[in-house]
């Protein structure tokens, strides 16, 4: 079965990047540019992964992650992906449920390796 | 016997009258007649006698009774009046005396009895004033004392009257001493630029930074008011910003550095890419070596990023802000500054070791402000803290049982601007969220590290026990004495207005002629009469050559323990600093200053002071002993002899002595030190004394 992805971020530059290695990868994916419509897109394309940036307008990545864990959305894989690095932000991300809390710049190659670890795919 | 004499002398006046009186009716009776007078008074002599010794007699009684009445009771009342006066001031006269005398006494009486009232009455005030004043001044120096914040008092002239234990640490000991000038450590022109300001009245408190040694210090100066003369004095408070400029210049740093190796990287990437895409036509292994170069720099730039990222401790802002508190401490803080509020508070009991770095008002504030919105938006009435701990922060959570909080309701409060603030000077995080017992809040807060943020001290330089001696960190008399150090000559100044340092060395030998050098000073100062036993100089020389076995054996200083020490360069303008504008002394002082005149041009110092020799000053007092050894006089004196043959515990010992020495001196009538030298000069032993003792 093909996992889906879904690549929340606001610029375009790394979603680029993303959309490329995820595809390449084998996995159908879906873009969405904020908070809100990250939201919309869980509920109408049903991801098994989120790539998610934290720092968005409008509705940003931690609330996200809180949003979709108290709506039940247990079995979804988060990955929160941030320009910032900062030990408590970590702890913030993981306390809120993401299972992963990558800080930017990263390899993409351990990226992909990650995703499919989490996936549980080879 | 003054009685005896004026009977006697009444008795011979009466003899001459009677005599006067009988030449005068023998006179007058006829020459016919002389015959029967003579026959009637040889007849009637006994009769005659009778009579004169009756007169006599009788007057002598009136006389004795005049004397005993009168006159003795008047000397005495003299006598007992000039003791009311001096010794014995409930002394009254004796009442019991003839009603003239009485009431002269009871008027003397009533005279002294209000004297008296009045005199206790004042007296009694005067006991209260100092009581207060000695009680004010213990609390100020216990408040000084304990205080974190380097304080100094000084005169407005930059002598010193009173320092903490803080500053002494800061500064070190060379520079903070009772009396001792600021210039040391803050620059002359700096002070008198601070108080221009403050008496031109253009500013009530000012601050300077400078530096000292490899610190720099902020130095926040404010005014004492004084008399119409102008200030009393001014208070330095002192911040010591080094640690604050380390980090920021650390900051500094990987940002210049990051600048200027992004800008290389950047540089490069753009030139490898732009050739990519200005060059289609270029082929696969040309583009392939482009690409490499690319995801070279990015990796680069990758691992700059990582180093420019500040480390936890760094996160914190200006630490002068953040103290380290127990867990524990701040819970009940907290609870305590919301007890009565429409909320009701408990804390978790907590672990006693959970220590944090925090800015402990604002943190309490925070939560404050935090548990009153949530009773007042969402009717929350009943909250629990609670503290778990993780790597290096711990999770300080307001829980309570009921629905979690909205995230967007959360991100709007931590939104605030002063929450937002507060956030991140901690370099914190803030959440809502729920678990089993119900909702949270959770705040993340820095752990302390292991080590104690408290300032670190330079070095141990007190002796065990030297809070004991607190009141030695002040002596407000030196308000008084403000021209201790002034250029004044030395000569005629009071011996107990001078300030001194009296010391000791340790020598391989006797002879600094033939190679015998110093290994040991120590030294302690004397201000206003008082040993400052928590100012003391105690430093071990490299002699740079062998210690000989018999001087091994009298101060059982070793090679091994000189090893690694300063030599006598660099500790001679270190003790010439220590004993700056002060007056020298020592015990057979012509033998210390021998060795270290024959190193003043090396080390580059010169001790222009005068000299001062307790052998000598003992002379001048004792002049009947023969015996003037340390130990001698330490004996006469009533000074117990102890740790003798260091350097610092001979100086201590020559300390005491010379204190008691100069109350001597002066009983003499020796008041100042001009006074003194000239007797020293005279006295008998001066003459086996080396020529400096006459300087």
């Amino acid at each position: 079965m093909t996992h889906k992805v879904l690549i929340v971020d606001d610029e375009p530059n790394i979603v680029t990047s993303l959309q490329f290695l995820m595809t390449r990868r084998g996995y159908l994916t879906q873009v969405a540019r904020d908070g809100e419509e990250a939201l919309a897109a869980v509920e109408s394309f049903r991801p098994d992964l989120l790539l998610l940036d934290v720092n968005m307008p409008k509705v940003d990545g931690y609330e996200v992650v809180q949003r979709l864990r108290d709506a039940g959305w247990r079995d979804l894989r988060i990955i929160m992906l941030t320009a910032k690095g900062r030990e408590t932000e970590v702890a913030k991300g993981m306390a809120l449920g993401a299972d992963l809390y990558v800080t930017k710049p990263f390899s993409t190659r351990e990226l992909v390796d990650q995703v499919a670890a989490l996936l549980g795919s080879p | 016997m003054r009685l005896a004499l004026a009977v006697a002398g009444l008795a011979a006046y009466l003899l001459v009258a009677l005599f006067v009186i009988g030449v005068g009716v023998w006179s007058g009776v006829a020459e016919t007649d002389h015959v029967v007078l003579g026959r009637v008074l040889a007849e009637r002599a006994g009769w005659l006698i009778i009579g004169g010794l009756l007169l006599i007699g009788g007057l002598a009684l009136l006389l004795a009774r005049l004397f005993s009445s009168y006159l003795v009771p008047l000397r005495r009342m003299a006598a007992d009046t000039r003791l009311m006066t001096s010794a014995n001031r409930a002394h009254r006269l004796d009442v019991r005396t003839p009603p003239e005398l009485a009431a002269l006494a009871a008027a003397v009486n009533e005279v002294a009895d209000r004297s008296q009232t009045g005199e206790e009455e004042v007296a009694a005030r005067v006991a209260q004033a100092r009581a207060e004043l000695a009680q004010e001044r213990n609390r100020l120096a216990a408040l000084m004392a304990e205080l974190t914040v380097p304080i100094l008092v000084c005169t407005v002239d930059g002598r010193i009257l009173l320092y903490n234990q803080a500053a002494r640490d800061l500064l070190s000991e060379a520079h903070v001493g009772l009396g001792r000038s600021i210039f040391g450590v803050l620059d002359r022109s700096a002070f008198t630029h601070l108080l221009d300001r403050i008496s031109a009245g253009s500013a009530r408190s000012n601050a300077v930074t400078t530096s000292f040694r490899d610190r720099l210090l902020r130095v926040h100066t404010t005014p004492i008011e004084g008399s119409a003369a102008g200030l009393g004095g001014v208070v330095l408070t002192m911040e010591d910003l080094t640690r604050r400029a380390a980090a920021s210049e650390r900051r500094d740093a990987s940002l210049r550095a990051l600048t200027e190796q992004t800008r290389g990287a950047v540089a490069n990437i753009r030139a490898a890419v732009e050739t990519i895409l200005d060059y289609p036509d270029m082929d696969a292994e040309g583009q392939q070596q482009f690409a490499r170069i690319i995801r070279d720099e990015a990796e680069r730039l990758s691992a700059q990023v990582e180093l420019a990222t500040p480390r936890p401790e760094e996160a914190l802002g200006d630490p002068s802000l953040f103290e380290d508190v127990l867990a524990g401490d701040l819970l009940a803080a907290i609870e305590r500054r919301l007890t009565g509020s429409a909320v009701t508070v408990s804390a978790a009991p907590e672990a006693d070791d959970l220590w944090l770095t925090v800015d402990s008002f604002g943190v309490i504030r925070t939560v404050a402000d935090l548990v009153a919105w949530l009773g007042a938006n969402h009717g929350v009435t009943d909250a629990r803290l609670r503290v778990e701990a993780t790597d290096s922060y711990a999770g300080l959570d307001v829980c309570w049982p009921g629905a979690p909080l909205d995230p967007a309701a959360m991100g709007e409060w931590s939104g605030q601007p002063a929450v937002r603030e507060w956030l991140e000077r901690h370099g914190s995080e803030m959440w809502s969220g729920h678990d089993e017992g119900g909702a949270y809040v959770r705040l993340l807060l820095p752990r302390a590290a292991d080590v104690p943020t408290t300032p670190a001290r330079d070095h141990e330089i007190l002796p065990a026990g030297h809070r004991a001696e607190r009141p030695e960190f002040y002596d407000f008399d030196l308000f008084r004495a403000v021209d201790i150090q002034a250029s004044a000559e030395w000569g005629a100044r009071a011996l107990g207005d001078l300030a001194y340092t009296v010391f000791d060395t340790e020598t391989t030998g006797l002879a600094p002629d033939e190679g015998d050098e110093i290994i040991s000073i120590g030294a302690v100062r004397i201000v206003n009469r008082r040993v400052l036993r928590a100012e003391t100089y105690e430093q071990l020389v490299d002699p740079r050559r062998r210690i000989p076995a018999a001087s091994f054996a009298i101060h059982g200083i070793s090679g091994e323990m000189v090893r690694g020490q300063p030599t006598i360069d660099q500790v001679l303008p270190e003790f010439a600093r220590f004993a700056e504008d002060t007056v020298l002394v020592g015990h057979e002082v012509g033998f210390d200053m021998r060795f270290i005149a024959r190193k003043e041009r090396s080390a580059s110092v010169r001790f222009t002071q005068p000299l001062l020799d307790t052998r000598l000053m003992s002379a001048i007092v004792h002049p009947e002993h023969e015996r003037h050894s340390l130990e001698a006089i330490a004996e006469r004196l009533g000074v117990s002899v102890v740790g003798r043959h260091t350097a610092l515990g001979d100086a201590l010992l020559t300390a005491e002595v010379f204190v008691r020495l100069l109350g001597l001196l002066e009983a003499r009538g020796l008041r100042t030190l001009g006074e003194v030298r000239a007797a020293a000069a005279k006295a008998t032993i001066a003459t086996t004394s080396p020529p400096e003792l006459s300087r």
